[in-house]
């Protein structure tokens, strides 16, 4: 991690690298990310004295019906996102080879040996991104170049918060995808919106209706040592009826209530359950990180009909290049766009690829001249992918080229709004309209993403 | 008027509460020695509790190795769940772990597990002393500097950062209309000059008052107009009118689940006014009757698991209680950001798994073995083996009967086979200490 540099970010990021798990990115004094922590809505609401209770008490007898009618509508749309954490370099995904500009804004860093990009001959796809080109030439992937929003911000926080939000507001809590959820989700199906991060994305963030987190689908055992065999499952069976316990204290009934949904989120993950519980049709890349088993966790719940309807990761690699861009980006991609690749293969295989798909995002480019040390500084527009059977293929805005195409501060300008995107998600993908998730949608020019 | 003090009786199970609301929980024969004193000496006994001693062996790593907190990561951790495990003094622990969520500063922001450590300290000794002191103390802290931007704020560019903070979280209150935005800007004003070095392979250093940097202008502020700097700023919050309905509230929150009525609120504020003292809000607090008759409280993770510990007498041992913090949603010195954890929201399917792990940890050294299964094959005698060895909670009837229907269970399934009529009562046993350790009545108080 040490080629992060960045004042800002390079102290949390180091430490959150470390940690594993870490926290939310976060600064203080950045907008509050959805759903994270003490909200200002539910500080105040402490300070009042009253237990907010996530879950809703008293529902927990709609709990097994909410699944199964969930579960029998298996047809239901699945809409994935991906976050490449730390602002990606847009002019190496999809460099653009034929500017003359390039070159001399990047006389160390210019990407090169790629494959022409079909919609636009003056860009070449990354070489790790080869799968993702491979899969663009069969009509599976949408290509945004220059995604972003009018007065960039610049700040990892705050932008990553707009995505996360669906609004260049900093005061919203919810997440875009919470908010759909809290419309259109049921109050007792926590797989309907699943973090496989671990930790609840605040994409996901709701207000009503529960979310689940979790690493994996087969890191959700539930063992203790020395218990074995009959005695074991008679023990898990035992957490369903600790969570059926009743009593007529708030505080005590919120612990049974999680109890009750972790012991039916085990069951639905039971089949996953242990290594090796997973058997992917198709070969996933090896990597010390959990992104690619997390897709292929991911696939086979799709395909075993579990009630998905948003999901939330974070793809391999820090894309936040100050330093050492050229040796940092490339394995980070490679290993996140062979992941896709893999787990669209998966998909297909499992005759469930027409069900999902998947919105590659990050909070913003980078700076297009390179820095002194061997990397790049924030920037403004950024690229996305939207991956699957369904998207619509096409190139949504276009590359505004480097001559004319730098704001003020020598970033990439954007040609496609990341709301324009999420209206056009929930409305075509999902079936839902917009202007009731989405802040001030109606004037949003929705691009056709699905076909 | 004075504060309501509870009148019922004060025995094991009301002292037993106080240790959780006040601290982490009572080690053995604590709750019962509490209640001999009766209410009002036992709220004495923790608001001036004396000089500290540490109960039982110092913390180590896994190999055995001493912590080191300053340096190696999940060691702060550790090493700070160590002191709420041993201490002698229980609630001036729990009020430095008050103090960290309030004024909730995380090392992924610092950087420094030494300043964070500098911090803790300096939280530490002020835990129920005077609130201005500690603010003030605060404000200038490294750690905090570095984490709202303090050492950003200079006369040419002012940073709102911890202005903004200081009211909003830490003094007066959003939305109270305490302040206003121009009272934000006025006050980053007043707050700047606070400067500091870096150097690699050092990082942050030399924290310091630069009077260069400090903006010597009139400022207006909560209508008053002064030359105002960084004390003043601090004192303005603290002698602002609505900052005792504020500080009232937020303490109260932190032992009580529902707002105090108004008398009682009123009555603290009077309390707290007459020289903005932590102490006898608290002592206050704790001999009120919510404590003692209004509903429970789900315990923060970390005092889940420092209680479970000194339930049963044992130590940190392993440094993995880093990564359980984690996994369980509070690792101490990561607040996930400036205003604190969320303490209405412990809970989802993973932060529920994470206190499973760590009773699991628990009893991963403690494990008996079904090979030499001595355990008797009655289930209730079963039930309360696995209670003893947590030294005895009280279970609510609904609870035990779930366990009981458990043991029931799991003991019918040996049937007639001899090896299991021996092994399954020892695997029941093992489990029941689990499931005791999760149960609802344990992760609340």
């Amino acid at each position: 991690m040490s080629r992060i540099s960045c004042d800002e970010c390079s102290r949390a990021d180091v430490l959150r690298a470390v940690a594993g798990r870490g926290l939310p990115a976060i600064e203080a004094g950045m907008p509050l990310p959805a759903g994270t922590g003490l909200s200002r809505r539910s500080f105040v609401a402490r300070s009042l004295g009253l237990a907010l209770s996530v879950y809703g008490a008293g529902r927990l007898n709609l709990f097994e019906e909410g699944i199964a009618a969930a579960a029998s509508t298996g047809s239901s749309p699945i809409l994935v996102t991906v976050f490449l954490q730390g602002g990606a370099d847009a002019l190496s995904m999809l460099y653009p080879e034929g500017d003359p500009l390039y070159r001399r804004l990047r006389p160390q860093l210019a990407v090169s040996g790629g494959t022409s990009f079909a919609e636009d001959n003056r860009l070449s796809w990354h070489p790790a991104l080869a799968p993702l080109a491979q899969l663009h030439g069969e009509g599976k992937v949408s290509v945004l170049p220059a995604i972003g929003y009018d007065h960039p911000d610049q700040s990892h926080f705050t932008s990553r918060h707009f995505w996360e939000v669906g609004a260049t507001d900093s005061s919203l809590l919810t997440g875009w995808l919470g908010r759909y959820l809290d419309a259109a989700g049921t109050i007792d199906n926590p797989l309907q919106g699943l973090s496989l991060t671990g930790q609840l994305q605040p994409t996901l963030a709701t207000a009503k209706v529960p979310v689940a987190a979790i690493d994996g689908p087969d890191q959700y055992g539930f063992w203790v040592p020395g218990v074995w065999g009959d005695v074991e499952t008679r023990m898990l069976d035992a957490i369903g009826t600790l969570g059926g316990v009743a009593s007529s204290d708030p505080a005590f009934r919120s612990v049974a209530n999680v109890t009750k949904q972790a012991d039916r989120l085990r069951r639905q993950l039971d089949p996953f359950n242990g290594n090796g519980a997973i058997t992917p049709p198709v070969a996933y890349p090896k990597s010390d990180d959990s992104f690619p088993k997390q897709l292929q966790g991911l696939a086979a719940m799709i395909a075993a009909g579990l009630p998905l309807r948003c999901v939330a990761l974070e793809a391999t690699g820090e894309y936040d290049t100050h330093a050492s861009q050229a040796t940092a980006l490339a394995p980070a991609l490679t290993t996140t766009a062979a992941s896709l690749y893999s787990f669209q293969r998966d998909l297909e295989a499992r005759g469930v690829a027409d069900r999902v798909l998947t919105l590659v995002w990050s909070e913003f480019g980078r700076r297009a001249k390179e820095n002194g040390s061997g990397g790049t500084d924030h920037g403004a527009a950024g690229t996305a992918f939207l991956v699957g059977s369904r998207a619509a293929g096409l190139q949504v805005g276009e590359f505004p080229g480097l001559a004319s195409g730098l704001d003020q501060d020598g970033n990439v300008k954007a040609t496609s709004d990341f709301r324009a995107v999420y209206a056009a998600l929930l409305e075509q993908w999902l079936g839902f309209d917009a202007a009731r998730i989405i802040p001030g949608a109606a004037k949003l020019i929705r691009p056709t993403l699905v076909k | 008027m004075g504060v309501p003090v509870y009148r019922g009786e004060f025995g094991v199970p009301q002292a037993e509460r106080l240790l959780w609301r006040a601290g982490f929980g009572p080690r053995r024969g604590e709750a019962e020695k509490l209640a001999k004193l009766g209410l009002q000496r036992a709220v004495t006994s923790l608001v001036s509790p004396g000089g500290e001693r540490f109960v039982g062996p110092a913390p180590h790593d896994s190999k055995g190795r001493p912590l080191a907190p300053a340096d190696a990561w999940g060691h702060d951790h550790c090493w700070w769940l160590d002191r709420m495990v041993r201490t002698s003094r229980p609630l001036v622990e729990r009020m430095t772990l008050v103090w960290h969520d309030w004024f909730a500063t995380s090392n992924s922001g610092v950087g420094s597990q030494k300043l964070m450590l500098t911090q803790n300290r300096l939280l530490r000794s002020h835990a129920l002393g005077s609130f201005e002191r500690l603010l003030i103390d605060v404000t200038r802290d490294p750690a905090m500097l570095l984490w709202l931007n303090g050492t950003d704020n200079s006369k040419d560019a002012p940073n709102e950062n911890y202005a903004r903070e200081m009211m909003e979280l830490f003094t007066l209150g959003a939305d109270r209309g305490a302040y206003s935005e121009r009272d934000v800007r006025e006050q980053a004003r007043s707050l700047t000059g606070f400067r500091n070095d870096w150097k690699r392979g050092l990082g942050d250093y030399n924290f310091h008052f630069d009077p260069r940097a400090h903006d010597t202008g009139m400022k207006v502020v909560f209508r008053k107009r002064g030359r105002y700097d960084w004390h003043s700023a601090c004192h303005l919050c603290v002698s602002h009118p609505l900052h005792a309905s504020f500080f009232v509230r937020k303490l109260w929150s932190y032992f009580v689940p529902v707002a105090p009525d108004h008398a009682t609120q009123a009555s603290l504020e009077s309390l707290y006014r007459s020289g903005h003292q932590v102490r006898p809000v608290l002592n206050a607090i704790l001999q009120h009757p919510a404590v003692y008759e209004g509903p429970r409280m789900v315990k923060p993770p970390i005092v889940h698991v420092a209680g479970l510990l000194r339930r049963i007498g044992a130590g940190v041992t392993s440094t993995d209680w880093a990564w359980i913090g984690s996994l369980s949603g509070q690792q101490l010195f990561y607040p996930p950001n400036v205003a604190g954890w969320d303490d209405s929201r412990w809970l989802d399917t993973a932060t529920y798994r994470g206190r499973w792990i760590g009773v699991q940890r628990i009893l991963q050294d403690r494990k008996l073995d079904p090979a030499k299964g001595t355990a008797p094959s009655d289930p209730a005698a079963v039930l309360k083996k696995a209670l003893a060895f947590w030294n005895d909670p009280p279970l609510t009837d609904a609870t035990r009967a779930a366990l009981l229907q458990f043991a029931h269970a799991a003991l019918a399934d040996a049937g007639k086979q001899r090896w299991k009529q021996q092994q399954y009562p020892v695997l029941l046993e093992n489990a029941l200490r689990q499931l005791i350790a999760v149960s609802p009545d344990l992760q609340t108080s």
